[in-house]
């Protein structure tokens, strides 16, 4: 149920991905977003599709692992595609009441599924393979030169990382209230929008109970390791780039330009 | 011997709340704790031995008296991280001190605050992690351990900071006995080979029994201090203080009460068959039961 959302979960290994940098990888799913944005053409469509699936074969971590984690977002996924189905003028293809299929539709509906897929994905391989420390150390790092203009870079970076070790031990809550309420008779599934809705109620106000509390025990406890904030801190495992960051960036980068290449020649 | 820790007439009031009047926990309490003893303190729950843990390393300050841990005055406020650093802190809820979703990154959080080398942090992490046994555990996520697992990280995470006293606010609370285990044994070996002064603050009477010394307290002043035997023997002071003392002294009280001449100090289980076969055997008492 809830424990199925793999969202912002991190799967130990010692793969190359797993090696990579967090930096690179936060830029890498940079450039992958842009390459996404500029494909236009079967061909380029193809190589985004091989450029990620390289990726995760190398990251070694299961398909079956990605599509559970697509797994909640099949909605969004199906309304988007259906909505590009029914609402891109062009050549008719099957018409039935209100309703024109166009062969653009089709075209533009199976694009966007496979756009948002690969989006979903490139950024799952980022959380899958770097430890929410790492991630945060990485951003940390990147946003450094915003510090001079007083952004609050640490503090975002803590708070970022705190909020992803959180997500499975909130999780975790929220099934146990919801059995909790399920026990005194509460019903979740059944009724109108609006009922449903209210009836969410006696599950999230325990939860921002719980919430509230578990933050002001973590900030106790976190004072007494001595957190100070930013300012003198080390770290244990501190980022270089290796030869193979600047091979995986380098490829980024060819991917985006051949991205433009290939809607410049088609132009 | 050195002190850890010294507390001088200490009084503590929380803040005032806006429907409730200022409640005053402590008033004028005196202790002081010898550096490497192992110190139970016992109590029922709102008798303040929280508050008075929270005292130890300056989570909280005292609103009158002193509290001088390793010769330094918790109000001075740039003490304050030496003053952390010496006293580390294990509380109730393992998952509310965990820090990162990587055991071993989590243990690295205190020496990483107080920018240590990171090849030092790396010695200690692992270190430390050697020593609550979770060696093998250092790259798990957190949240797929159990409870006792999770709660010897917690300590490990302290440990790192090298500390030469850990206060531990009823670690066992949420655990199953399994867990409860472990974790004792933990912090009684960490006591045992490292010298690291520990006070455990719980309300299982149990887990003071191996203690060297006990602590009850009750309504904000301590009821008895002294070993275990010394405390647990005194069975009608404990129970007003609404404790329950373990089931070998109970069982002995009871006796006693019917009238059979066994002493109330036997504390294990084993000592405590010994003093009722000695009692019965030399037939001194009614075998009517």
């Amino acid at each position: 149920m809830l424990k199925d959302i793999t969202l912002g979960q991190y799967f130990p290994g010692n793969t190359v991905v797993h090696r990579l940098d967090p930096r690179t990888k936060l830029l890498m799913v940079i450039l992958f977003i842009v390459a996404l944005f500029t494909a236009e053409g079967p061909i380029a469509y193809l190589t985004v599709f091989l450029f990620l699936g390289v990726a995760v074969g190398l990251s070694r971590i299961p398909p079956r692992t990605i599509l559970k984690g697509l797994k909640p977002l099949v909605v969004i996924i199906c309304l988007t595609g259906l909505l590009n189905l029914f609402y891109t003028p062009g050549t008719p293809v099957v018409k039935f009441w209100v309703l024109t299929i166009t062969r653009e539709g089709i075209f533009s509906a199976l694009f966007m599924i496979w756009r948002i897929l690969m989006l979903i994905t490139g950024t799952f391989m980022l959380t899958y393979t770097t430890s929410p420390i790492a991630l945060t150390d990485g951003l940390e790092l990147l946003l450094n030169p915003l510090k001079r203009i007083k952004v609050p870079v640490h503090e975002l970076a803590m708070m970022m990382s705190i909020a992803l070790r959180f997500i499975p031990t909130l999780i975790e809550e929220t099934d146990k209230i919801m059995s909790a309420q399920k026990a005194r008779g509460a019903a979740f599934a059944p009724g109108s929008i609006l009922q449903r809705a209210r009836a969410l109620i006696p599950i999230l106000v325990p939860l921002f109970v719980s919430a509230l509390r578990r933050a002001d025990e973590l900030a106790v406890a976190m004072e007494c390791r001595c957190y100070q904030g930013g300012k003198g801190r080390t770290r244990m495992k501190r980022l270089r780039f290796a030869g193979r960051d600047y091979v995986t960036l380098v490829l980024g980068i060819l991917l985006v330009a051949a991205m433009i290449v290939l809607r410049v020649v088609r132009i | 011997m050195e002190q850890a820790i010294r507390v001088d007439n200490l009084t503590y009031r929380y803040p005032k709340q806006e429907d409730a009047r200022e409640t005053e926990v402590f008033s004028g309490l005196d202790l002081n704790i010898e550096q490497g003893s192992f110190v139970a303190i016992l109590g029922h729950n709102g008798c303040g031995k929280s508050t008075l843990a929270k005292h130890f390393n300056a989570i909280l300050l005292p609103s009158g008296g002193k509290v001088w841990v390793y010769g330094k005055d918790t109000t001075v406020g740039e003490e304050l991280i030496a003053i952390r650093r010496a006293v580390g802190m294990v509380f109730q809820n393992p998952d509310n001190q965990i820090v990162s979703n990587v055991v071993e990154e989590d243990v690295a959080f205190a020496p990483e605050n107080l920018g240590v080398e990171p090849e030092e942090i790396r010695r200690r992490v692992d270190e430390a992690l050697r020593m609550v046994g979770m060696y093998e555990f250092r790259e798990h996520a957190p949240h797929l351990l159990s409870g006792g697992q999770k709660q010897r990280v917690a300590i490990a995470g302290v440990i790192a900071m090298l500390p030469k006293c850990i206060v531990l606010d009823e670690p066992t609370a949420m655990l199953d006995p399994q867990g409860r285990r472990e974790v004792l044994e933990t912090v009684h070996r960490l006591n045992r080979e490292r010298g690291i002064t520990v006070i455990l603050i719980t309300h299982h009477m149990r887990e003071a029994v191996d203690a060297d010394r006990v602590i009850v307290m009750s309504g904000g002043k301590i009821l008895a201090d002294g070993t275990p035997r010394q405390v647990f023997s005194q069975v009608e002071l404990l129970q007003s203080a609404q404790l329950t003392v373990p089931e070998t002294t109970q069982l002995l009280y009871a006796l006693r009460q019917q009238g059979v001449d066994v002493p109330l100090d036997a504390l294990s289980v084993e000592e405590c068959v010994q003093a009722i076969y000695r009692a019965f055997g030399a037939g001194t008492a009614s075998k009517e039961k």
